[in-house]
């Protein structure tokens, strides 16, 4: 009597019916394995091995040697400095500069795309090539120590300040700024689109000053989407390798650095000891953005 | 009109340090008190179709890698896409943040960790086992970009489609596909950009063997021979311009897409 429903045809040719629960696992079940599988027997590995278990090699020792070697090496302790220092310095540049771009990008009438387009070129560029364009641009014979030499600014290479291979990472930050800057631009002009010129309008018709709108309607609106990519920034600032590898010096050098410069000695007795700097890289990262994150929620909380 | 000048000044400082890399390209001479080079050659770009050097191999071996990449983060990050984007379960935020993290974690902490094992069992130095590690980063972006794709997707088709008679494969081939295309693409392009960028996951896994282009840049950077490494590092630049220009209406349209440029 009740077969004219609508999902009885096909419930009534396939008997056998896959349960929901099934389905979903099916669907999950590949990514978790790939993902899941290496990501999470990478850090647990890892971790087995900066407490003192040496795979292939025999035996279980568990100890925090690693650990304590890692932390009485005076390399690590500069590397530790100065890769907070980039990854401090490159996020909060290339936040303050990605948000001033997509504002004033946003508030251009015409060519507005035109302009994204071009602000948005060193989006695709890997970093390899970015670190390889600012050691063209920014070393000591680049082409901004010969502009400046043209300009009469200083007489020779040495004259030029040195902005690679420096102990500060001038080059590093520099490269990370280029490239993640557009990134928080296109994330924040993509908040800016929905329908914040409204809300704008009608504060100002309230009769709010242009600093008002901004920190009250427009501010709030857009520092989610600016909270979360400048966390991805951070992120990835603090544990790339190639950048400060191509672009710093060997001592002090960003931890990934260190991390691989341990992994690669020759003496097998420094592998727990990369282990335990890839397990502090890990651990750093991840109470970073719990921390930042929590502080941010606060903050937005606050806001309006 | 000042706005609109300072804009158009600020995004080309963005494009200043391209301007070295594409000028030593095409030198043949550029010493240091010069501003111009001294002449330009077709030295650099000789040596990318020169089939007696290592670029054509390394450029071959970077798109097989990134082809075989590309298709099988789709085929493993869609479903789960689909998983995230259509139902909820229980545990669902842990397998959000399982899926996820590697995209915030950097890999090299990961790596080292499995790198003993993959060398054990026989994946290091092969292009099997490069292609494995470039799913860590791979997966994640497919699958963020598939959840956000599947929760705007109205599964009413399917199960039309299926009513009037279709089969799964039919209704998969002549529904959903279509439907999802756009975002296939751009979830695709990622996967194929973050493998054709990527280099320390290669090189340690890779390390001897497998040379992609990203490690032979670096090879060549740390030769004597700017126009060279100029030359390669053009080579790795132009494609991902080009495809960003080819999608770029689909990609303005996804936050989620610039979401995934951010971490090439």
């Amino acid at each position: 009597m009740t077969a004219a429903g609508p999902g009885a045809p096909a419930a009534g040719r396939r008997a056998l019916r896959v349960p929901r629960w099934a389905l979903i696992l099916a669907q999950l079940s590949p990514a978790l394995l790939v993902v899941g599988g290496l990501f999470a027997g990478g850090v647990g590995l890892g971790l087995a091995q900066s407490l003192g278990y040496l795979p292939f090699l025999g035996g279980w020792s568990w100890n925090l040697d690693a650990y304590r070697a890692v932390w009485a090496d005076p390399a690590v302790r500069a590397s530790f400095a100065l890769t907070f220092r980039i990854a401090f310095l490159s996020t909060a540049a290339a936040t303050v500069l990605g948000v001033s771009a997509a504002l004033l990008v946003h508030r251009v009438g015409r060519f507005r795309s035109a302009l994204t387009s071009v602000l948005s070129a060193p989006l695709p560029v890997p970093h390899i090539v970015g670190a390889l364009c600012m050691l063209l641009l920014l070393s000591q014979s680049g082409l901004l120590s010969r502009v400046t030499r043209a300009a009469g600014l200083t007489e020779t290479q040495a004259e030029f300040p040195a902005l690679t291979a420096d102990a500060f990472g001038w080059g590093i930050i520099a490269e990370y700024v280029w490239k993640e800057s557009p990134f928080v631009a296109v994330v924040t002009l993509a908040a800016l689109t929905g329908g914040v010129d409204d809300l704008v309008g009608a504060a100002r018709t309230l009769g709010a000053r242009p600093w008002q709108c901004f920190r009250h309607v427009v501010l709030p609106l857009i520092s989610p989407s600016v909270a979360a990519t400048s966390i991805l920034v951070f992120a990835f600032t603090f544990g790339s390798y190639e950048v400060p590898f191509l672009l710093g010096r060997p001592f002090p050098a960003a931890l990934p650095v260190v991390a691989l410069q341990y992994y690669r000695d020759v003496d097998l007795a420094a592998r727990p000891q990369a282990m335990a700097l890839a397990v502090v890289i890990s651990v750093l990262v991840a109470v970073l953005v719990a921390v930042y994150m929590a502080l941010l929620g606060r903050l937005v909380r606050r806001a309006p | 009109m000042r706005r609109a000048a300072v804009a158009w000044l600020l995004a080309a400082t963005f494009l200043l340090p391209l301007v070295p890399l594409a000028t030593w390209a095409v030198s043949g001479q550029w010493r240091y008190p010069d501003l111009l080079p001294r002449e330009t050659s077709g030295r650099g770009l000789a040596l990318l179709v020169d089939p007696n050097s290592d670029v054509l191999t390394g450029l071959t071996t970077s798109l097989l890698i990134g082809a075989v990449v590309t298709v099988l983060a789709l085929a493993v990050g869609a479903p789960a896409g689909r998983a995230l984007g259509l139902y909820t379960f229980p545990g669902k935020r842990v397998v959000q943040f399982v899926l996820l993290a590697p995209a915030i974690v950097p890999g090299l902490a990961v790596l080292l960790g499995i790198q003993v094992f993959l060398l054990r069992y026989g994946l290091a130095d092969t292009v099997a086992g490069v292609v494995l590690v470039h799913l860590v980063p791979t997966v994640p972006y497919v699958t963020l970009l598939m959840t956000g794709a599947f929760a705007n997707f109205d599964v009413g088709y399917e199960q039309q489609a299926r009513v009037l008679g279709a089969g799964p494969l039919r209704t998969f081939w002549h529904v959903t596909l279509p439907a999802l295309r756009p975002s296939l693409a751009v979830a695709g392009f990622f996967a194929f950009l973050v493998s054709w960028s990527e280099y320390v996951l290669t090189l340690l896994v890779g390390g001897g063997t497998v040379k992609t282009l990203p490690l032979l840049l670096f090879a060549y950077v740390r030769g004597a021979d700017l126009t060279e490494a100029a030359a390669v590092g053009m080579l790795l630049v132009v494609p991902p311009l080009l495809l960003v220009a080819l999608l770029s209406r689909q990609l303005s349209g996804s936050p989620g897409a610039m979401v995934g440029l951010g971490r090439l």
